[in-house]
């Protein structure tokens, strides 16, 4: 039962974008057409469960057993790094044409506070492993959801005839204010 | 390099929050208040400077295919000095940030910083753009974390200014962010137009 | 100066030095700021057991007490004044926040009545859950506050639900949160007594 209330939570009542503020500047700099929003979310996707899990073990096994809470920091991000890398790599041979698409938000993945943030939520909310991946792949479909809708908002958004001064980046802040204002009406969910 | 420029540039023509459009995370994340803006602001222009110092200082060092590795673990090391000097001496800031601190490691400001400047410039010159970088970061911070308090709840650095019957609770949820952010965003590019 | 050549050798040894250091200077930093560190959460703690007790000259060691149901014991604060007992200070959580856990100091007197709290830890939304810092202490409106009754006498859920105490208004589920934290401290602090009688000194 309360990982209905994990996955309900993750992925609307608390959205890792547009209520917790995580993983904006992919938000911003990926979602102008669907299909890159769709490319950009899986791999974030595939990036942050295997991050949380990781992270997980190192935190439980390593650094608390030996008392080197203090080097999370480091350790983290640099898990984290070397797994965008291995994305990197696979990606490339995988599918060629996507690795071009996401171009240089690829290994700004690295980078994405979406990452380091779920991985540090899990820690702190002391879930257990299989808590910790539901929560995962939870606000991993959040940040896929708020970015490919988003994707769509601001392709319609573009043909529209947009005052001069709020062109570009003003209007698709205030279009992510109005969809995080949807989004708030989720609260009496859980 | 003129260094009153380098000094200057991360006000206006540069500000990494309203012209580059990086560091959105904490931006909307931490500027539910002035203070907060402040204290967030601060943390990160102290690892944007030391970062930039000693990358600067072992540039030459490094192999050209580690170095995004090599800086990131450089930044961390002063983001958890920040984490663990904030803990031990300013308690109520650190609970106010939260999560926000550990994530000075991935505000692109940072690495966008070590990277586009400090590995390509002296030591001074990079001590002075990171200070730039990170005033120009504190300013916006402060200044969006104003209006979201005096509008979301009527207080400014925690003085009342009008009564909270008043006041528009949106600002400081996470729409009021976004939104006051993007017409801030758009008065500014109108400003830099003129 | 040429920058060093991207060989295997070189990548590897220039990560684990910088590593190495980085470590290491922080471990330094860890062990000066390990003292402050304790001592802020030391203060922080005294000062929230100030708040929520009458005035007391002596504290005695906190000890755990087991909650009834869910995982976690509670640390248990005795204050004394003139070697008398005044009160007790119960630190006491609920996971059932709006956005997860929410810590809160409890102060119980000697007649067995809430005295005061201080939420010590919370995520809540600002204007709405949070307002329960002061909501459920209001001396300008009983039927919300909790101080000076008792979950034996006064029903300890919000109005919604058939209780006695007005929940924040919008935000029922903070409410019931922060009700489930105080309730949970008065269990405990009745099971404590329980297994105490006599041994309260």
């Amino acid at each position: 039962m309360s990982y209905i209330i994990i996955i309900i939570g993750a992925i609307l009542v608390n959205n890792i974008v547009l209520m917790q503020f995580l993983g904006i500047c992919p938000f911003l700099g990926v979602s102008k057409k669907i299909s890159t929003a769709i490319g950009m979310g899986g791999a974030v996707a595939f990036v942050l469960v295997l991050a949380t899990i990781v992270t997980y073990l190192i935190q439980n096994y390593i650094l608390n057993a030996f008392g080197l809470g203090y080097l999370q920091t480091i350790v983290f991000i640099l898990i984290i790094a070397a797994l965008v890398q291995m994305v990197e790599i696979i990606l490339k041979k995988v599918s060629p044409p996507m690795y071009q698409a996401l171009g240089i938000f690829l290994p700004l993945i690295t980078t994405n506070c979406a990452i380091l943030g779920v991985a540090l939520l899990t820690i702190q909310k002391e879930f257990n492993l299989v808590e910790g991946v539901v929560f995962a792949i939870s606000n991993a479909i959040g940040f896929a959801l708020a970015l490919i809708i988003f994707a769509g908002i601001r392709e319609h958004v573009d043909m529209q005839n947009v005052p001069k001064g709020l062109k570009g980046t003003p209007i698709a802040l205030i279009a992510a204010g109005i969809l995080a204002m949807a989004f708030m009406g989720f609260s009496g969910l859980v | 390099m003129n260094q009153w420029k380098n000094f200057t540039k991360g006000f206006i023509k540069e500000n990494p929050v309203f012209v580059l459009v990086l560091g959105m995370c904490p931006t909307l994340g931490v500027t539910s208040s002035a203070i907060n803006g402040l204290g967030m602001g601060l943390a990160t222009t102290f690892v944007l400077v030391m970062a930039n110092i000693v990358i600067s200082m072992v540039k030459s060092f490094i192999p050209e295919k580690v170095r995004i590795p090599s800086f990131i673990v450089i930044i961390a090391a002063f983001v958890t000095v920040v984490q663990l000097m904030m803990q031990a001496y300013l308690p109520s800031l650190y609970k106010s940030l939260g999560l926000f601190i550990p994530l000075i490691v991935v505000n692109c400001i940072v690495l966008g910083r070590a990277e586009a400047f400090a590995s390509k410039n002296n030591i001074i010159s990079s001590a002075i753009d990171g200070l730039s970088i990170g005033l120009g970061f504190s300013f916006a911070l402060v200044l969006l974390g104003g209006i979201r308090e005096i509008l979301g709840s009527g207080k400014i650095f925690d003085i009342t200014l009008y009564s909270e019957n008043y006041v528009s609770l949106i600002f400081v949820l996470a729409p009021g962010a976004f939104i006051v952010l993007g017409y801030l965003i758009a008065f500014i590019n109108q400003i830099r137009k003129s | 100066m040429a920058q060093r050549e991207s060989t295997f050798i070189n990548m590897v040894v220039t990560l684990f030095v910088i590593t190495l250091i980085a470590g290491g200077t922080l471990g330094y930093v860890y062990t000066l700021t390990e003292a402050p560190i304790a001592i802020a959460k030391e203060k922080a703690q005294k000062e929230a057991i100030k708040t929520v007790l009458p005035e007391f000259d002596k504290l005695s060691n906190p000890f755990k007490v087991a909650a009834e149901e869910g995982s976690d014991s509670l640390e248990f604060f005795l204050a004394y004044k003139n070697n008398e007992l005044v009160g007790t200070a119960i630190k006491t959580y609920t996971k059932k926040g709006f956005s997860g856990l929410v810590s809160i100091m409890a102060g119980v007197d000697t007649d067995g009545n809430i005295c005061g709290y201080q939420v010590l830890e919370h995520a809540e939304t600002p204007g709405l859950g949070s307002k329960m810092t002061t909501w459920f202490k209001s001396t300008e409106k009983p039927k919300q506050s909790i101080i000076g009754k008792s979950p034996k006498t006064t029903k300890f859920t919000v109005s919604k639900d058939g209780g006695d105490i007005d929940a924040i208004t919008a935000s029922t589920i903070s409410s019931r949160a922060f009700l489930d934290a105080i309730v949970r401290a008065y269990n405990s602090y009745e099971k404590n007594l329980e297994s105490n009688t006599g041994n309260k000194k």
